[in-house]
């Protein structure tokens, strides 16, 4: 009875959350948290080790470059609770097709701070976090609750989430934010112990928008011409992905995934990712992976409209195209005491191949494609 | 909008309440706590790291169509 009415409090906080609510109160999440705690089982989930990171990113192609730190450190405040902090700064050097076809090149920074609780209860880990993205001509803040439950002796983790963000839409020149946008995503996940040396996971999350979700600086082309794009200001999406990682022989172990995802934009995109990681000594680790994404574009996107239309893109995100990596990552142990600490130095390039099936580089014609660089530096540690 | 929504939230609470009803179920674990050391090794986790994936995954949602269900939480961004 008491658990009953626990999981009524709860569900009450969840559609509190919900779209047509303004703010959620502090009474709704205590409610929220507290509905999923009673109903804990007898187990110990263990909380998220303490751990610092600190990278460096790198991507180069396309014309855009996009460098910048990253910042992570996570600490536990008593045995049940962590805190966590991130901090991402994206330094952007934009001189992409788009920009050199249509405007000028731009230069501009994004930057995002993260805070995160997470809360362990007999089996059940709460995570509380919430972000904020600024750059000059847009602003996104998000907040997200997930909660991880194990199941079956620890066999099964299942694991919920929700996040709501909310953005503002301005345009380089113009102060202020002339429109808005507001996104709701929820996830369910499933993590399965199969044999001692090997895991598989199910994921699955359902994305909804609301807003402006177009681009002011992007035209599309009718009849030849240039005028501005058109977008829906709705959008509804679900992917599903499997994942599957196992130690084929000692030391060495194969992981693949697989997504699919459809919208009501008619997007429907294919990405399969495979890997192999293996040990190289008691010091060092080594990773190769292999990535394909393969998508069909969205109805109203166009290379060239041969007809009015309420909507209309020729943004080649939406587009069909397909993309191919190879990369590679190298880790190495720096220092360890069993117990107390590790420190691990890491490196990770990625190569990838953009080909667009529908979208022409206007200055000679021919269809559009590049490569591009993605490069990673960063120490991470626990402790 | 708000009733699918509602469903959603409705159905995701009611899936936590299964499996936490689930959790209190006498399945005996084929894999004994003891033979799950292997699955704590470095080469056996999905995600080793969070700040690269974050970033890898960031290159994604605003280069591809596709998003979701990375099994990465990310933040807002400025992605058009």
């Amino acid at each position: 009875m008491a658990a009953t009415s626990a999981w009524q409090r709860a569900l009450r906080a969840f559609a509190a959350l919900l779209p047509g609510r303004r703010t959620a109160n502090a009474t709704q999440l205590a409610g929220l948290v507290g509905g999923m705690l009673a109903s804990g089982g007898a187990q110990a989930v263990t909380l998220p080790e303490d751990r610092a990171e600190a990278m460096i990113h790198a991507y180069d192609g396309g014309g855009v470059r996009a460098t910048g730190p990253a910042l992570l450190v996570r600490k536990s405040l008593a045995d049940r609770v962590t805190l966590s902090g991130t901090y991402y700064v994206d330094m952007v050097s934009n001189a992409s097709i788009d920009v050199v076809t249509t405007a000028s090149p731009f230069k501009e920074t994004r930057s995002e701070f993260g805070l995160g609780l997470d809360y362990a209860y007999r089996d059940s880990l709460v995570t509380l976090s919430a972000t904020s993205s600024s750059e000059p001509d847009y602003k996104s803040d998000s907040v997200s609750l997930d909660v991880s439950q194990e199941v079956f002796g620890g066999m099964t983790a299942v694991s919920l989430g929700f996040t709501r963000g909310s953005d503002k839409v301005g345009q380089a020149g113009t102060p202020g934010f002339f429109d808005s946008a507001k996104h709701w995503k929820y996830r369910l996940g499933v993590t399965q112990i199969v044999t001692p040396t090997w895991l598989m996971s199910a994921n699955l999350e359902a994305i909804s928008d609301d807003g402006y979700l177009g681009s002011p600086y992007r035209v599309a082309r009718v009849f030849g011409a240039a005028v501005p794009e058109r977008v829906p200001r709705t959008r509804s999406s679900r992917a599903v992905k499997l994942r599957s990682i196992s130690e084929v022989v000692p030391g060495t172990a194969l992981r693949a995934e697989y997504r699919y995802f459809w919208d009501n934009w008619d997007i429907r995109a294919h990405t399969a990712e495979i890997g192999a990681t293996r040990h190289l000594g008691d010091a060092w680790l080594g990773e190769g992976f292999l990535r394909v994404h393969k998508q069909k574009g969205a109805l109203f996107y166009s290379d060239n409209a041969a007809s009015e239309t309420t909507y209309v893109s020729r943004n080649r995100q939406l587009s069909d195209f397909n993309n191919f990596s190879v990369g590679t990552q190298l880790s190495y142990l720096y220092a360890r005491v069993p117990g107390k600490y590790e420190i691990r130095a890491n490196v990770s390039y990625e190569f990838v191949r953009f080909k667009f099936s529908e979208f022409t580089d206007i200055r000679n014609g021919q269809l559009y494609s590049h490569d591009a660089n993605v490069m990673q530096l960063y120490v991470s540690a626990t402790f | 909008m708000n009733t699918r929504r509602l469903v959603y939230a409705g159905a995701m609470v009611a899936a936590l309440a299964g499996t936490s009803a689930l959790s209190g179920c006498a399945v005996e674990p084929w894999v004994k706590p003891y033979e799950r050391e292997r699955l704590a090794d470095p080469i056996m986790q999905f995600s080793r790291d969070m700040l690269p994936d974050r970033h890898r995954a960031h290159i994604h949602d605003v280069r591809e169509g596709a998003r979701g269900a990375t099994g990465v939480q990310g933040g807002g961004c400025g992605c058009n």
